[in-house]
C-alpha cells in the first residue's frame, strides 16, 4: 500500500493547561475512509482541529501528502488540499447556499458539472440555492457543510460527526454521498458515533481513548468481533444505533 | 509584627520601592513644614487624594479586572455632595455629614445599578456603557446650573475648624502657622492614609483573593461556587464609595466643587495612566504613580518650557516639548507600559530584586 | 441585513423567508410621531433633514468601528483619532485652496472638497494601517489591553495634532456654493445638509454593494460570523482584518471632514468627543452590522434633533435614553449578527 495520506506521530495538544492529546499515532491510508471512534471527550474533535491547524500540536509531527504541516497556518493547510467539516457545521447563516459554495470554491464560481453531481445526492441545496443558509433545517445545513467540502476536489476530507441529530432519511442521503466520494478515491477521515453508518462505509478504523489511539485496523475486523467491540467501546456496534 | 498588621501582610517586596514609598509618606506627612508655600501644600494634598482615587480604581481594574469609566463620576458625586450641602445649608459640620451621607447613598445606588447591569453584558459593553453614563452625568452637572453652578461650579465655606483664618494656637511651629489650612491638610492626609490601608486590608483578605481569581478566569471562579456577579458588584460598590470619599476630601480642601476638577474625562484618563504606569493590581502603584504624576503635572512643565524655549528655532520640535504637550509623553509612556511593563513601575522594581538570583 | 432565526422548516419544505422589518419601521414611525409634537411642518422638515444629515455623517464614522469589532473582535477606543486627523488633514488642502472654496461655483467647491477628502482618506487609511500593526495587532484577543492601548493611541494622536497644527481651534468655513438654504415655500433646507445626505447615501450604497456583491464582501460577512471557518476554507483572514481596519479608518477620516465642515470648526478633541456617540450608535445597531449602524445612526441623530427642539434640557442625554430603550426591546441591538 502506498504512503498514508496523513500521518500523525506522537502528537500532543494542550488547550490552556489541559493536556488533551497525549501522544496520538494515526495513519490515514490513501483513498480510503478511515473512521475515528471513541467516547465523548476522548479527543476526536481535538485531533481533527489539530490536523487543521486550529490548535497547534505542542509535541509530535503531522505529515500530509509528504509535507510537514505541524507548524503550518490553517489557511495554508486548507490550500494544501484538506477540507474540514466541523461538528457545528460552520456554515455562514447570513450567506445564501450559493454564496457559501462560492466561498468554498476558491477559484471563483463552482464548476457546474460538479454542482450537478452534488445536487444528485443533495437535491435540497438546488431548491434553496438563494436562501440564507441560516433558514435551512439541520439536515440541510449538514448537506451544505459537506457540499462545501467537496465542491472542488480535495485530497483529504475531515468530517466531524455528520449524522448527529439527523433524521434517518437524511442519513441515507449522507451514505449515498460518501459512497460516491469513496468511488472517486477520496481520502476521508470520519469521526462518528453512529455505528451503523460507519459499518457501512468504513475501510479502516481507529479507536481513541484518553487522548491516544488504542486500536487500529480494518473495519471488517472490528465489525466482526463482538468481544473486541465490547472491550473497546463498551457496547456492541450492532445493538447501538 | 505591628507593621505586618498595618500593611495587612502586603509588603513592598523591593528595597527601592520601600524607600520610595517611605519617602512619599514622610514627604506628605511633613509637607506643610518641609515645603512652605501655598503651591507646594496644594500639590501634597492633591497627591494624597489622588492616591486614594487611584487605589480605589486599582481595586476595580487591577484586582477585579473590570474596566470602568465611571470612576470620576463617583468622585464628582462626593465633591458635589459635600460642596452643595455646605453651599446651601451653611458651613457647619452637620452640613458636611449630611452632604457626605447623601453622596455615599447616591454613589452606592448607582454602583449597584451599574454593577447589576454587568450581569447581562460583556466587558467591552460594560466599558462603553460606563463611558456613556459618566459623560451623561457630566453633561447633567453642567446643564442643571441653577443647582450645581454649571460650568463654574460652586464655591462655599467650610466649618470653622478648617478655615484658613482659624488659628488653633497662636505660635508658629517651624515657621508654619497652625491654622485651618494645616488642619484641613492633616484631615486629608490621615483620611487618605486610613483609606489606603483599608484598601490594602481588603485586597489581602479572602474577598480580595476571590476578586483576583475572578480576574484570572471568571468561568473557573463561577464553577468553584463563587457568584461572580455578587463579587463584582461588591468591588464596584466599594470602589465607588472610596472614590466618593476622595471627592468629599477634595471639596473640603479646595472649598470648591466644579465639573473641571472632578467630572472631566481628563481626570479619568489621568487615573487610568497613574494606575497602569504605577502598576495594576499592586495598590502601591497608585502611590508611586500619583506622586510622580502630580509632581510632573506641576513641575515637569517648567522643565519642558525650558526645552521648548531652547528649541524655538525648530518649530515642530519646539511644539513637541511645549509644556502643554506633556500629555503626549505621558500617552507614549502609557502605551509602552501596557506593552512592556504590564506590571508597571512597581512590578518592574519587584522583578529587579529577583533577577540577580 | 440579517434574517431572523425562524423555526426550522420540516424536511422538504421551502424555508420561510421573513425579513426583519420591525427595526426598519422605527425610523419612519419616529419621524411621523415627531410631526404633531413639533407642530409646524416646515420646522419638522428642517429638523428631519438636519437629523438625516447628521445621521449620515455619524454612520460614515461609525461604520468602520462596527465592522472592525464584528470581524476582528477588536474595540478601537481610539477610533476618534481618525476622525480628528482626517478633518485636520483636509485643512492642508482646503485652506490653501480657499479661493476655490469661496468661489460661487459648485464645481470648484466640490473639486477642492474632493481633493481634500481624497487626501484625508489616504492619510487616515495609512494611519489606520500603522495603528493596526503597532497598537492593535500585539493585543489581539486581550480585551482589557485593547481598551487601554487604543485609548492611549488616541491621546497620543490628539496631542500630535496639537504639535503639528498648534493648540488652537481652526475655523473651517463652508464652501460658498453650499452655504445657505433651498427654499420650498415655507420650508428651508440647508444646502450643505443635502450634500451630507447625498454623500452618506453613496457611502451606504457602496458598502452595501461591496458587502453583498463582491467576494471580499462575502468574506467579510462570513468572517464576522465565523472567522475560524473562513480560515479553514483557505483564506488568510489577517489580510482581511488589515484591509477592513484601513477602510474603516479612511471612512472615519471622510466623516471627520464632513463633520468639521458641518460645525465649521475643528478641534483636536473632536474625534474623542464623538466616541460616546459612536459607541451608542453601534450598540443600538448591533455590533458588526453595517445596516444596523445605518439605522442606529439615523435614529440617534433624529432623536437628538427632535429633542433638541422640543426639550433641550434632555437633548444631550436623549441618546442614552434611546440606547436603553432599544436594549430593552432588543438586548443585542437592532440587527444582531449571528456570532460564532
Amino acid at each position: 500500500m502506498s504512503e498514508p495520506m496523513l500521518l500523525l506521530t506522537g502528537v500532543h495538544t494542550h488547550i490552556g493547561q489541559y493536556h488533551i492529546l497525549q501522544g496520538v499515532d494515526l495513519a490515514v491510508p490513501h483513498g480510503e475512509l478511515t473512521v475515528l471512534l471513541g467516547r465523548n471527550g476522548a479527543g476526536k474533535t481535538t485531533t481533527l482541529r489539530t490536523i487543521m491547524g486550529l490548535w497547534h500540536a505542542s509535541r509530535g509531527a503531522l505529515v500530509f501528502d509528504g509535507s510537514d504541516i505541524t507548524r503550518t497556518a490553517t489557511p495554508d493547510i486548507a490550500c494544501a488540499g484538506i477540507a474540514y467539516v466541523p461538528e457545528n457545521m460552520g456554515i455562514f447563516s447570513d450567506l445564501t447556499v450559493h454564496e457559501n459554495l462560492v466561498l468554498a470554491a476558491r477559484e471563483g464560481e463552482p464548476d457546474t458539472a460538479r454542482l450537478e453531481w452534488i445536487f444528485g445526492f443533495f437535491p435540497a441545496l438546488k431548491k434553496f440555492w438563494n436562501q440564507a443558509a441560516g433558514t435551512l433545517s439541520g439536515g440541510q445545513k449538514q448537506m451544505l457543510a459537506i457540499a462545501r467540502a467537496v465542491v472542488e476536489p480535495r485530497k483529504l476530507l475531515l468530517v466531524d460527526e455528520p449524522t448527529k441529530g439527523l433524521a434517518p432519511a437524511i442519513i441515507q442521503s449522507l451514505i449515498v454521498a460518501f459512497r460516491e466520494l469513496k468511488a472517486m478515491e477520496t481520502t476521508i477521515l470520519l469521526v462518528e458515533q453512529n455505528f451503523n453508518f460507519v459499518k457501512a462505509l468504513g475501510d479502516t478504523v481507529a479507536v481513541m481513548d484518553d487522548g491516544r489511539i488504542v486500536h487500529g485496523g480494518p473495519m471488517a475486523e472490528l465489525a466482526g468481533d463482538m468481544d473486541l467491540q465490547q472491550k473497546l467501546l463498551g457496547l456492541s456496534m450492532d445493538t447501538h444505533q | 509584627m505591628m507593621l505586618t498588621r498595618i500593611l495587612s501582610g502586603d509588603f513592598p517586596r523591593s528595597r527601592i520601592l520601600a524607600l520610595a514609598l517611605l519617602a512619599v509618606v514622610i514627604g506628605l506627612a511633613l509637607a506643610p513644614f518641609l515645603f512652605p508655600g501655598a503651591r507646594a501644600i496644594n500639590v501634597a494634598a492633591t497627591i494624597c487624594i489622588f492616591v486614594v482615587l487611584a487605589a480605589s480604581y486599582d481595586l476595580l481594574l487591577g484586582y477585579t479586572g473590570i474596566v470602568s469609566f465611571a470612576h470620576t463620576m463617583f468622585y464628582g458625586i462626593g465633591a458635589y455632595g459635600v460642596g452643595l450641602s455646605l453651599y446651601n445649608a451653611g458651613p457647619t459640620w452637620g452640613a458636611v455629614f449630611m452632604g457626605l451621607t447623601i453622596a455615599l447613598l447616591l454613589s452606592l445606588a448607582l454602583a449597584l445599578v451599574i454593577g447589576l447591569f454587568s450581569l447581562r453584558v460583556k466587558a467591552i459593553f460594560y466599558a462603553m456603557i460606563t463611558l456613556a453614563v459618566a459623560s451623561a452625568f457630566a453633561v447633567l452637572a453642567s446643564q442643571l446650573s441653577d443647582f450645581t453652578g454649571g460650568e463654574d461650579g460652586r464655591t462655599f465655606g467650610v466649618p470653622e475648624l478648617l478655615r484658613p483664618g482659624f488659628r488653633l494656637i497662636e505660635a508658629e511651629i517651624f515657621g508654619t502657622a497652625i491654622n485651618g489650612k494645616l488642619i484641613t491638610y492633616y484631615l486629608v492626609f490621615f483620611s487618605a492614609l486610613a483609606l489606603f490601608l483599608l484598601l490594602l486590608r481588603v485586597v489581602n483578605s479572602p474577598f480580595g483573593r476571590v476578586l483576583q481569581a475572578i480576574r484570572e478566569n471568571d468561568f473557573r471562579a463561577e464553577a468553584l461556587g463563587y457568584r461572580t456577579v455578587v463579587y463584582r458588584t461588591l468591588a464596584n460598590c466599594l470602589s465607588a464609595v472610596v472614590a466618593t470619599l476622595a471627592g468629599a476630601l477634595m471639596a473640603l480642601w479646595l472649598r470648591y466643587a466644579g465639573p473641571q476638577t472632578t467630572l472631566s474625562f481628563t481626570i479619568m484618563m489621568d487615573i487610568l495612566l497613574i494606575v497602569v504606569i504605577g502598576g495594576m493590581g499592586t495598590l502601591y502603584g497608585a502611590v508611586i504613580g500619583s506622586a510622580l504624576f502630580i509632581l510632573a503635572q506641576n513641575y515637569l512643565q517648567a522643565l519642558m518650557r525650558q526645552a521648548s524655549d531652547g528649541l524655538v528655532a525648530v518649530p515642530v520640535l519646539a511644539n513637541l516639548f511645549h509644556p502643554d504637550r506633556w500629555l503626549l509623553w505621558l500617552g507614549i509612556l502609557f502605551v509602552l507600559s501596557v506593552y512592556y511593563f504590564p506590571t508597571g513601575i512597581v512590578g518592574k522594581l519587584r522583578n529587579l530584586k529577583r533577577s540577580p538570583e | 441585513m440579517t434574517t431572523t432565526a425562524t423555526p426550522a422548516p420540516a424536511e422538504g419544505e421551502l424555508p420561510r423567508l421573513r425579513l426583519d422589518v420591525a427595526p426598519l419601521l422605527v425610523l419612519p414611525i419616529l419621524a411621523l410621531l415627531a410631526l404633531p409634537l413639533v407642530g409646524s411642518f416646515p420646522t419638522w422638515v428642517t429638523l428631519t433633514i438636519a437629523g438625516l444629515a447628521m445621521g449620515m455623517m455619524i454612520f460614515i464614522m461609525a461604520s468602520g468601528l462596527t465592522l472592525v469589532f464584528g470581524l476582528m473582535d477588536v474595540l478601537n477606543f481610539g477610533h476618534g483619532a481618525f476622525v480628528s486627523v482626517g478633518a485636520f488633514t483636509a485643512t492642508l488642502v482646503l485652506l490653501p485652496m480657499q479661493g476655490w472654496m469661496q468661489a460661487d461655483s459648485a464645481l470648484m467647491n466640490l473639486t477642492a472638497l474632493g481633493l481634500a477628502v481624497v487626501l484625508a482618506m489616504l492619510v487616515t487609511g495609512a494611519l489606520g494601517w500603522a495603528f493596526e500593526r503597532v497598537i492593535v495587532m500585539p493585543v489581539y484577543g486581550q480585551h482589557l489591553k485593547q481598551i487601554l492601548i487604543t485609548m492611549g493611541g488616541m491621546i497620543v494622536a490628539e496631542q500630535m495634532i496639537h504639535v503639528v497644527w498648534g493648540p488652537d481651534q481652526i475655523p473651517l468655513p463652508l464652501p460658498a456654493a453650499f452655504r445657505g438654504v433651498f427654499l420650498f415655500g415655507d420650508v428651508a433646507i440647508e444646502k450643505y445638509r443635502l450634500l451630507a445626505v447625498a454623500v452618506g447615501l453613496i457611502v451606504f450604497v457602496a458598502m452595501f454593494l461591496v458587502l453583498n456583491r463582491t467576494k471580499v464582501g462575502l468574506l467579510i460577512r462570513a468572517g464576522v460570523e465565523n472567522g475560524e471557518m473562513v480560515e479553514a476554507l483557505g483564506y488568510r483572514i489577517r489580510r482581511l482584518f488589515v484591509g477592513v481596519f484601513v477602510a474603516g479608518s479612511a471612512l472615519a477620516g471622510l466623516g471627520g471632514v464632513l463633520w468639521g465642515l458641518y460645525r465649521e470648526m475643528l478641534t483636536a478633541a473632536m474625534g474623542a468627543d464623538l466616541m460616546v456617540l459612536l459607541f451608542i450608535v453601534i450598540i443600538i445597531g448591533g455590533l458588526g452590522s453595517v445596516g444596523g449602524c445605518f439605522i442606529g445612526a439615523l435614529l440617534v441623530a433624529l432623536v437628538a434633533n427632535y429633542t433638541g427642539f422640543l426639550a433641550p434640557k434632555i437633548a444631550l442625554v436623549s441618546n442614552i435614553l434611546l440606547m436603553v430603550a432599544i436594549l430593552l426591546w432588543r438586548p443585542q441591538g437592532l440587527f444582531p449578527v449571528a456570532k460564532r
